[in-house]
């Protein structure tokens, strides 16, 4: 499978949005989007934590410690923009006056069910009831990726969450143990010391 | 002559109750009103249960509040963050209770509370064990959840400008849970920048109308 790189899903997710519509980016890899999305289309911005017509990240310096995100991170708020309560901005959502939410999601299957991590789960279920379209964003692991993983799993290892630690960890154990038995094998075929040897 | 502002922080939380239920606004650092839980450190209240989006950030503020030991009970969204280690390690080591509250649900959850709701029906954690041991319903051929209102005993918030009659105006996106937490707390404290005369705040642009706020201290 073609591997999409981060800018390209998000750019991919972006031109998805059409003029009009008000859009919840969930925490990670969906923020991205905003810095994707058409100059030419109105595009209305929501964060869970209060705020319409949310705008790109600000210049260095220009931080706002009491204008950021949902993921906590700077970010400005574009003319027409507004704050409102966390018990307005969930019936925003929940009482489905969103168009789009941009999920990322721990795994997805082909048909659309869609896993996520055991610690995350309430804020993806809540996002997931209100809304009428879903876009998912998430990257396809390849053997590049393993090590990556291993070590993003390790971090709830304290949790006792074990399991996301195994996959990777099984698949680069095997990686290697594989690669030693070829190199074994490939000594025993062309070594010439051990062909005398066995002559 | 009705006057709510109080002379110091360390007077606003003096009567704050070992055991007490006490809910403090902000999500993360943005409207945390890091003043009042410094003069809640200092007064000592112990086995507290705190209300708040998230479990802590760094090591001040709630984190502190937490690395003190006077936290029996965290209620929160979302407790695990970058910078959540206080409360990771406590959790782990068995010397904090944790309630996950979905985000929606606790912020509907505070307003049912503030305005006299007896309980709620929601879709959101059905079928998850969000919704264990929990009464559901089918309501429109959806399956939806029955949640009741999270109260407390003290509200420590905070805010841009307040007035002696408690009204309040915000600043940004620091409004957060702020409004909805001073309607559901029997006594609200507001941290405020500033405090002006009656009257200066443009009633057209009240957010948190004064009968909901108790006490109001500068810092």
């Amino acid at each position: 499978m073609k591997r999409l790189t981060r800018e390209q899903l998000a750019t991919r997710v972006a031109r998805d949005i059409p003029e009009g519509a008000y859009v919840n980016l969930g925490i990670g890899m969906p923020t991205l989007v905003a810095n994707y999305l058409p100059r030419d289309r109105e595009i209305f911005l929501h964060s869970e934590n209060g705020i319409l017509g949310m705008g790109p990240a600000p210049a260095p310096g220009e931080e706002d410690p009491d204008l950021i995100n949902a993921g906590k991170q700077p970010v400005t708020l574009l003319p027409g923009g507004s704050f409102f309560h966390h018990a307005d901005s969930f019936a925003m959502m929940r009482g489905g006056h969103l168009d789009i939410c941009v999920l990322g999601a721990f795994e997805v299957s082909a048909s659309g069910d869609l896993a996520n991590w055991h610690t995350g789960a309430a804020d993806a279920i809540l996002t997931a009831a209100g809304l009428s379209y879903l876009g998912l964003g998430l990257e396809i692991s390849t053997p590049g990726d393993w090590g990556r993983d291993l070590a993003d799993a390790q971090s709830f290892l304290g949790d006792g969450i074990w399991w996301t630690s195994l996959f990777p960890g099984l698949m680069i154990i095997l990686l290697t143990v594989g690669l030693s038995f070829l190199g074994e094998g490939l000594n025993d075929m062309i070594n010439p010391l051990l062909k005398k040897e066995r002559a | 002559m009705v006057n709510k502002t109080v002379a110091s922080l360390q007077a606003a939380v003096a009567d704050v109750p070992d055991g007490a239920t006490i809910m403090i606004g902000g999500f993360g650092v943005a409207g945390q009103p890091s003043a009042l839980i410094d003069a809640l450190i200092a007064q000592g209240a112990r086995n507290l249960t705190v209300i708040n989006n998230n479990a802590g950030n760094g090591e001040t503020g709630l984190a502190a509040l937490l690395k003190a030991g006077r936290v029996r009970k965290m209620v929160c969204s979302f407790p695990r963050q970058a910078d959540s280690f206080v409360f990771d390690a406590l959790y782990r080591a068995g010397e904090v209770e944790l309630e996950v509250v979905p985000q929606g649900n606790l912020a509907e959850r505070i307003r049912a509370a503030g305005a006299g709701i007896g309980a709620f029906f929601t879709p959101t954690g059905h079928g998850t064990l969000l919704a264990e041991g929990k009464e559901t319903r089918l309501i429109a051929g959806r399956p939806h959840v029955l949640e009741y209102p999270l109260a407390a005993d003290f509200a420590l918030i905070k805010a841009r400008r307040g007035d002696r009659l408690g009204n309040l105006v915000y600043r940004k996106a620091a409004r957060n849970f702020g409004p909805v937490m001073a309607t559901a707390a029997a006594c609200t404290v507001a941290q405020v920048d500033e405090v002006v005369d009656v009257g200066a705040l443009d009633p057209e642009a009240v957010v948190t109308p004064g009968i909901f706020v108790h006490r109001v201290v500068v810092a």
